[in-house]
């Protein structure tokens, strides 16, 4: 960097440096809150929001625990792994029917299939309450993980049939020639070629299924059944009188996602530049 | 660095799998189809049949297009619409703010990776949690009015979420405050992998800042901007049902101030008992989104061409 800069060329780095900053504050702020405010009393946090907690104390968190938290956390792993083991596989087969055959009609299906990816989840929901109720599956997790493998599907398919094509036609064909059948060429040489894209596609996923409140706020209707997001949504009523609970449930609730995000952030940004339309 | 876009493998592959035609197929495509086809036109396909179906009967007999006239002259369904309507405003905003964001950062060598994490965590936050924070944040003696006050702006401390005028710009902010961190991260992944030479030339010829990202990125950036907004504006028509339940308590208050039609159909479907009603309301709902997804198939066949037509 021994780059020399005029005098305007430095003004206009560091005011950009100083815009960065702010919108990273600005983006951070809500965290930041978040995070001293479960740390401090309600008197604390009532006379002085913005300080930070100079006596940490964790009664916060040991009353969101104590309350269905844990019930919470299991039920929303249990859906979301399962949906999105279910929809991973189901894709990727999928995915691999497209990308690997042509056939007529195949293009038309796709653009369907990728026109489903923006219809909004409160259409569908009123005809699949009706279906659930018809088949007794309300507040049952086996509804809820069908409904979200069906949204989730279409993107799935999408981002690995993109992948899929890619893959040079030389390799699929040798493995052929070689005598493996089709399932063996899809399982020895195309899946361990996928493995950025399926990485990318679990995160993604994974985020999306956590995050979802209104259908399950509606398929899972008995308290034990509730999922984390449910759960926290009415959590606010009912601790309005302490903050730091509040705000200590809503740390335990971010905690699993910031954990994946650090972990998974390439992958989870080349799934959404992929063509991403996932919204809540 | 940010890899390059999946979709883009297919435009430089010399061959493609799709292209082979005739193949003696042993399996065949539509096995491997089916599980994922049979799921897909049930969740989709049965329930868009079944809502055109309801949206035109009242306790299972056909009333016409009685149930399209009572939704479209409640005055609540206009209030919602007109609330989605004003949120697309949002959009420009949205476009403009990511487009900054993602320029800022690819002119920025110290620190990039942290910034570009610190812009993108908002999206990341689940809403009930960012609905749940910025309702404390923005009490009426909450943190952000404490900080106003202390610093002497007495007349900016507003009534953020209890007044009614107030509440559906102090929505946008936030929808605004978590969006931002997409628009960004989508532009400015474009941004990285376009060909340097143009930039640099422009550079040399002595284009500032300003010029140089008006005239020389900012069109070539055109289609994935236009894709943004797009997407967004879906999101403005029919994806802001969280944030409006879980700051509103499911309600849409102050008043009706903060309705929009996702709320609506869950109100008119859960609360008021009348699915007929929320029915007919989603099949309009869809209906606009159509007009949407029409408008973003075509960027989509633009920016992958060679994808999806061979």
């Amino acid at each position: 960097m021994s780059k020399k800069y005029t005098p305007i060329q430095k003004v206009g780095i560091t005011s950009r440096q100083l815009i960065l900053i702010l919108i990273t504050s600005m983006a951070a702020v809500p965290g930041y809150l978040m995070v001293t405010g479960s740390l401090k009393t309600q008197e604390e946090f009532l006379n002085s929001p913005w300080s930070l907690p100079l006596h940490p104390n964790f009664k916060g968190y040991s009353a969101a625990w104590n309350d269905q938290f844990p019930t919470w956390f299991r039920n929303s792993f249990f859906v979301t792994l399962l949906a999105v083991l279910i929809t991973l596989v189901m894709a990727a087969c999928a995915a691999w029917g497209f990308a690997h055959w042509k056939w007529k009609g195949r293009d038309t299906v796709l653009g369907i299939l990728i026109s489903l990816m923006v219809v909004p989840p409160v259409v569908l929901l009123i005809p699949l309450f009706t279906l659930g109720a018809k088949l007794g599956w309300i507040s049952t997790f086996r509804m809820l993980i069908l409904v979200y493998i069906g949204l989730m599907l279409p993107f799935s398919i999408y981002l690995l049939t993109n992948f899929f094509r890619a893959i040079p036609v030389s390799l699929t064909e040798a493995a052929e020639i070689d005598g493996a059948s089709d399932f063996r060429t899809f399982r020895s040489v195309v899946l361990p070629l996928s493995g950025p894209p399926l990485i990318t596609l679990t995160i993604v996923n994974l985020l999306w299924a956590w995050n979802e409140l209104l259908l399950a706020l509606v398929f899972l209707q008995s308290d034990d059944k509730k999922t984390l997001m449910v759960g926290i949504t009415g959590f606010q009523s009912r601790y309005s009188l302490s903050i730091p609970t509040i705000m200590a449930g809503m740390t335990i609730a971010t905690l699993p996602l910031f954990i994946t995000y650090i972990f998974g952030q390439r992958y989870f940004i080349t799934g959404l530049t992929a063509g991403s339309v996932k919204g809540e | 660095m940010i890899k390059s876009v999946p979709t883009e493998f297919g435009i430089t592959a010399p061959r493609k799998l799709g292209a082979v035609t005739g193949r003696s197929s042993r399996s065949g495509p539509f096995l491997w189809i089916l599980p994922a086809g049979m799921c897909v036109i049930l969740i989709f396909g049965y329930s868009i049949i079944d809502l055109v179906q309801q949206s035109f009967k009242y306790r299972g007999d056909w009333v016409g297009f009685e149930n399209f006239s009572l939704v479209l002259t409640d005055p609540l369904f206009r209030i919602a619409i007109f609330h989605n309507f004003l949120l697309l405003f949002t959009v420009p905003i949205l476009a403009s703010l990511s487009f900054l964001c993602a320029v800022l950062l690819f002119e920025t060598r110290k620190g990039m990776k942290f910034y570009r994490s610190a812009v993108f965590l908002p999206y990341i936050l689940p809403i009930p949690v960012i609905g749940v924070v910025f309702g404390q944040l923005l009490q009426l003696n909450g943190a952000l009015n404490s900080a106003l006050r202390a610093m002497g702006f007495e007349n900016l401390a507003l009534d953020w979420l209890g007044d009614p005028g107030q509440a559906l710009w102090t929505m946008s902010a936030i929808i605004i405050w978590k969006e931002v961190g997409f628009g960004t991260i989508l532009i400015l992944a474009r941004l990285i992998s376009l060909p340097l030479e143009t930039i640099e030339a422009a550079r040399i010829d002595g284009a500032g800042f300003f010029r140089l990202h008006l005239k020389v990125t900012l069109p070539q950036l055109k289609p994935v901007i236009l894709f943004y907004i797009i997407n967004e504006a879906i999101v403005m028509v029919s994806w802001v049902f969280n944030y409006v339940y879980v700051m509103t308590n499911g309600q849409g208050g102050p008043g009706n101030a903060t309705v929009v039609s996702e709320l609506y159909i869950y109100r008119s479907a859960f609360q008021n008992k009348s699915p007929e009603l929320a029915a007919t309301a989603a099949l309009l709902l869809l209906l606009a989104t159509l007009i949407f997804i029409i408008g973003f198939f075509k960027i989509q066949r633009n920016t992958n061409r060679g994808v999806f037509n061979e």
